[in-house]
């Protein structure tokens, strides 16, 4: 109707079609509902309008058998419609949360107010995001500073972006254009303005566009491990004063205080940040913390690094508390 | 004496008997508020020291269980004080109270110079947040953090403390009157529930801020 | 009602108002009726203060570009304005006005239980207003009602402690009323005015002080936090320092969910108070509408992790809340239900208050069913911080909200005053109002469907339309909260003086005379009839 004023969002994004289909439920049962107790309210109160001042209602007995019927209809058959939105909207949610194991892996990273974006094959934007159509990609985002969103309403996804932390959002566009990207946690003054475009090409035009497109000038991973001087306590000799990172990604790892957990990006982030909170069993905390030398650009440099390491055939995961007993059996080196 | 004491209900109250039973729902209805207060704290505290339990651990170490377990009992002894006096005050006898309303509050008083003193020990030995927080050892953020929730706590508690203090003056300024008697002795029982509720927190406070990991 | 006339043309009666007079008599009162006067007079301004602001940012929405303020000024208008009608307006409203009057009068009390406390907490709120006040004229604050860490602790720059602390302060007179009501409505009820005899508008006061007295010090303790780690760097939500910036969420709306059911929870009241009086008969359901008033307290206290779909905390935890927060649907669904049944076989008079009440009921049903939408987390992740929850929560509070106060207060305006307003101007600044809140609201859930984020200064251009429609209906809005601004002060001075029942209603409200004496009743009532007992005078017994 008004090509400059749209009624209903684009659709460019897999899970934009199963968020629309329940939406469109719910929003015909709501229509049905308001139009059914507008309509009643209004039909009622025309037909029984009081007629002359003296005028009494009829009460009704609340108490009766068919009364008790028909209050228990208006709270059962709401709970089983009400039941029925949940379940389908837990398994689209559940759907938006669990992205697929062969998505690609950007890197997002919020500060007031932009949003710096990282491609797999090194490529940095800032408030663009450049995706080929068809192949799911997985957004791992954090902050610099405050809370923030990161919101495509073309894609009807949103997660907030929180500092200290890892949150996912994973996508799989099938609709070529530009869309807007938003943040839609407050977060400060230029709020309004932290948002940009999202462009999906076809995988060709993206090719072109990551050759064309300037290389990232960040240091790399590697390079980050031996100049942060990483690489002098992990490592797989006698030396070695921490835990060896080769295979760690993904992997089960036990602390000291007993517990056991799975080393993903926020266990590594944690453990570059404030190395005391959770220590390898077998390991005294030493490692001082890097929380004022690493942006987070750099932050996910290392992480990229770090799962990188493939483990090496013999060395599984008793190796490295192993190879540091050795180590003090001979005395201890410094 | 008696002629001080009071025998009306205030207007709005029927009969004597109603007037207490609001005067202490009114306080029951009062410490649930204050339960929930302090369940904010209790929760952030849950929440973090399942987040660093050693940290934790570690922290709560550098705490002096002996005076720690020192105020615990004058609180219970106060209570026991308090109790006593609220006996006195419903059997209309004014003696009982003026020896254990004081008591009561010597006893208050003794757990708050304790309270100052550790403090003033946390102080010197830098466990006070902040920028000259220094805590020798691993996880010394996390650490902080425990000292934040233990200021915060103990803080909250003494302040609750001395209010009942100036509570306790007031009682002990109207027993003094001989306005307790028999029939009219509300704020003494009041001012009871809440001393005692001020207890149980410090009941609470004392095993999570103190004993944390000493089973072991 | 035109009988009133000739009632009060005799020797001038001693009631209230006129038992003595004066400032002092004011400022110093205990009567928990003047009590309930001196706040409707601070809230009114708040809503005032609130209103224009509103207006500001609705002027400002009219273009996109955002040319009208500055960022950061946009960004405190919106702030300010949510903390004045949430806090200092939408909370106190019905319980501190119309509750502070009504409770006693409707149980047969005297007064309330602590007069003095009743007064205290009036103070309090007013002191909690000022450093408020203060803070707004020395620039406000910037973080959204929410405050959300860690922008709040660290990097606003803006007076977040001074308003923080106002908040806090204000909280105790939140405490102070709840327990007050609690404790009367426990204790003081008059002879015979059993559990089950008590109007709904008592069980709906009952209900809301609950979340009062077990919501508000959870605030309380986190705004203490905020404050300390904004002061000190402690640390507590601070994910630099290890804290974690999601607890101050959680314990954010611990509260603040619980806070939504005292805004709509004695709107709920009133309704069930002014449909049987409009439809002169026996409220449908009055168990099922008394239990399901303490169920959404109850529940209110179990959802506020629907807040937090999108915030990153754990997806388990986000399904928990999500079937928990379609339960809380489900009483609100059975008042609805309950009232609309009332009007079969009603005598239904259209009269002003009754209109509000429909308009509400109207409203809050949408607000409720776009709640259902987005309790559902698969659309909560599209629609969450769009203007879709702005439309939504509007829907809730002001068209549930203060249509119900508004409601309430035409109603009990002839008891309060003892005046008469006039009807015809009442009728058309119903209407006016309902047609504004529409046009202002409805075209937000499209924005919102659409992807327009909540909190924008300036907004892409397609979204203008929408937003223009949004700002037109503001302005209708506008007049139609002027209009009874206008002729309730009038009436105060030029309207008629009302008989002790105008409407032909039941309730012990309406056995005393109009405005009441200082003690409320002349002799103690006994009540032995169910609530919302009409008959026929003339054919009383037997008619059914």
């Amino acid at each position: 109707m008004f090509p400059q004023a749209p009624l209903f969002p684009e659709k460019a994004a897999t899970i934009a079609w199963q968020i629309d289909h329940l939406f469109l439920f719910a929003l015909g049962g709501s229509v049905f509902f308001s139009l059914l107790i507008a309509g009643l309210i209004v039909y009622l109160g025309i037909r029984y309008r009081r007629r002359h001042p003296e005028e009494v209602g009829e009460a009704l007995d609340d108490e009766s058998a068919g009364a008790r019927a028909l209050e228990l209809a208006w709270s059962v058959i709401p709970l089983v419609i009400l039941m029925f939105m949940f379940v389908w909207g837990a398994k689209v949610y559940f759907y938006a949360a669990r992205p697929p194991a062969d998505a690609v892996q950007f890197y997002v990273v919020g500060k007031q107010w932009m949003w710096k974006i990282q491609h797999p094959e090194g490529n940095r934007e800032i408030n663009e995001l450049h995706v080929p159509i068809g192949i799911p990609i997985k957004l791992t985002m954090t902050s610099e500073d405050v809370i923030h969103s990161f919101f495509i309403p073309a894609f009807r996804i949103k997660a907030d972006v929180l500092p200290g932390r890892y949150t996912t959002l994973w996508f799989k566009a099938d609709k070529v254009g530009r869309f807007h990207l938003f943040c839609s946690q407050y977060c400060g003054a230029e709020h309004s303005r932290m948002g940009g475009w999202v462009t999906v090409m076809e995988p060709h035009d993206y090719q072109a566009w990551l050759a064309g497109a300037g290389q990232a000038v960040l240091a790399s991973g590697e390079e980050l491990f031996s100049a942060k001087g990483c690489n002098t306590c992990h490592r797989p000799d006698t030396a070695s004063r921490g835990p060896l990172l080769a295979g760690l990604f993904g992997r089960k790892v036990r602390l000291t205080d007993g517990r056991t957990l799975v080393a993903d990006e926020g266990y590594i982030r944690e453990s570059i940040m404030l190395p005391a909170a959770k220590v390898v069993a077998g390991y005294q905390p030493i490692m001082p913390t890097f929380k004022d030398q690493l942006s987070e650009d750099d932050l996910i440099q290392l992480i990229k690094y770090v799962k990188g390491l493939k483990a090496p055939e013999a060395a599984s995961g008793i190796a490295a508390p192993a190879a540091r007993q050795r180590a003090s059996a001979r005395g201890g080196t410094r | 004496m008696s002629s001080d004491a009071i025998s009306l209900p205030a207007h709005q109250f029927d009969s004597l008997e109603q007037q207490r039973e609001v005067a202490s729902l009114g306080m029951w209805v009062f410490l649930a508020t204050e339960i929930m207060f302090f369940g904010g704290l209790f929760a952030a505290y849950t929440i973090y020291r399942v987040s660093y339990p050693l940290a934790f651990i570690a922290a709560s170490r550098q705490l002096d269980v002996t005076l720690g377990t020192l105020n615990t009992a004058v609180l219970i002894l106060s209570s026991l004080t308090m109790a006593l006096a609220v006996r006195g005050a419903q059997q209309g006898k004014r003696a009982p109270m003026l020896a254990f309303l004081p008591l009561t509050m010597i006893l208050g008083a003794v757990f708050l110079g304790v309270k100052a003193f550790e403090y003033h020990h946390k102080w010197v030995e830098h466990l006070v947040p902040g920028a000259g927080f220094l805590l020798p050892g691993a996880d010394a953020r996390h650490a902080q953090m425990f000292f934040c929730l233990y200021f915060a706590m103990t803080g909250l508690h003494a302040l609750h403390m001395i209010i009942g203090l100036g509570i306790l003056t007031v009682m002990l300024a109207m027993a003094w009157r001989g306005r307790f008697t028999s029939t009219y002795h509300n704020p003494m029982e009041v001012s009871g529930l809440y001393w005692h509720f001020v207890d149980i927190v410090w009941i609470f406070l004392f095993p999570l801020l103190y004993l944390v990991g000493r089973h072991g | 009602m035109t009988t009133a006339t000739e009632q009060a043309g005799e020797t001038p009666r001693t009631h209230y108002l006129n038992v003595n007079y004066g400032i002092r008599s004011w400022l110093l009162t205990t009567d928990h009726k003047r009590i309930g006067i001196l706040y409707l007079i601070s809230v009114t301004l708040f809503f005032a203060l609130g209103g224009v602001m509103a207006v500001l940012i609705r002027l400002e929405l009219a273009t996109p570009q955002g040319d009208l303020f500055q960022a950061d000024q946009y960004n405190r208008l919106f702030t300010m304005h949510g903390i004045l009608m949430i806090f200092f307006f939408l909370i106190p409203s019905i319980p501190a006005v119309l509750g502070n009057f009504l409770v006693p009068i409707m149980i047969g009390a005297r007064d309330l239980a602590f007069p003095r406390l009743n007064l205290l907490s009036w103070y309090i709120f007013n002191i909690g207003g000022l450093f408020t006040f203060w803070a707004l004229l020395h620039g406000g604050v910037d973080t959204g009602w929410t405050f959300y860490t860690p922008y709040s602790s660290t990097y606003s720059g803006t007076h977040v402690i001074a308003v923080a602390l106002g908040i806090f302060i204000a909280g105790f007179s939140s405490i102070l009323t709840g327990l007050n009501f609690v404790v009367t409505i426990h204790r003081m009820r008059a002879p015979g005015l059993t559990w089950f005899r008590l109007p709904l508008f008592i069980w709906s006061m009952y209900a809301t002080s609950l979340i009062f007295i077990l919501g508000t010090p959870v605030l309380a303790v986190t705004l203490l936090l905020l404050g300390a780690e904004r002061l000190f760097h402690i640390g507590i939500f601070d994910p630099a320092i290890g804290g974690d910036p999601l607890l101050f969420q959680h314990l954010f709306w611990f509260y603040s969910h619980p806070a939504v059911y005292i805004m709509v929870l004695p709107a709920m009241g009133v309704v069930s108070e002014i449909i049987p009086a409009f439809a002169r008969k026996k409220i449908f359901g009055y168990r099922f509408i008394a239990y399901a008033s303490v169920a959404l307290a109850v529940l209110g206290f179990l959802v506020w992790g629907h807040h937090m779909f999108v915030a990153g905390q754990s997806i388990y935890a986000a399904t928990v809340f999500s079937v928990l927060s379609m339960l809380v649907a489900v009483p609100s669904a059975v008042k609805v239900f309950n009232w609309t049944a009332t009007l079969y076989k009603g005598s239904i008079s259209w009269e002003t208050p009754m209109l509000y009440v429909l308009g509400f009921i109207g409203l809050f049903t949408m607000g409720g069913l776009t709640g259902v939408m987005l309790a559902t987390l698969g659309i909560d992740l599209h629609v969450h911080d769009t203007y879709f929850i702005v439309a939504h929560f509007h829907y809730i509070m002001v068209g549930g909200a203060i249509m119900g106060y508004l409601g309430g207060l035409h109603y009990w305006w002839p008891k309060i005053t003892g005046k008469l307003y006039p009807k015809v101007w009442s009728r058309i600044a119903a209407v006016v109002v309902f047609i504004g809140f529409n046009v202002t609201f409805f075209p937000q859930f499209i924005l919102g469907y659409l992807g327009m984020p909540r909190r924008y200064h300036s907004y892409p251009p397609e979204f203008q339309v929408l937003n223009v429609m949004s700002s037109a209906g503001a302005t209708i809005l506008g007049v139609g909260y002027v209009i009874p601004l206008i002729y309730f002060f009038w009436s105060m001075r030029y309207g008629k003086d009302a008989a002790s029942n105008p409407w032909g209603a039941v309730g012990l409200e309406w056995e005393t005379t109009s405005p009441p004496p200082t003690d409320n009743f002349e002799t103690t009532p006994v009540v032995t009839s169910e609530p919302y007992h009409y008959t026929r005078p003339a054919e009383a017994p037997g008619v059914l």
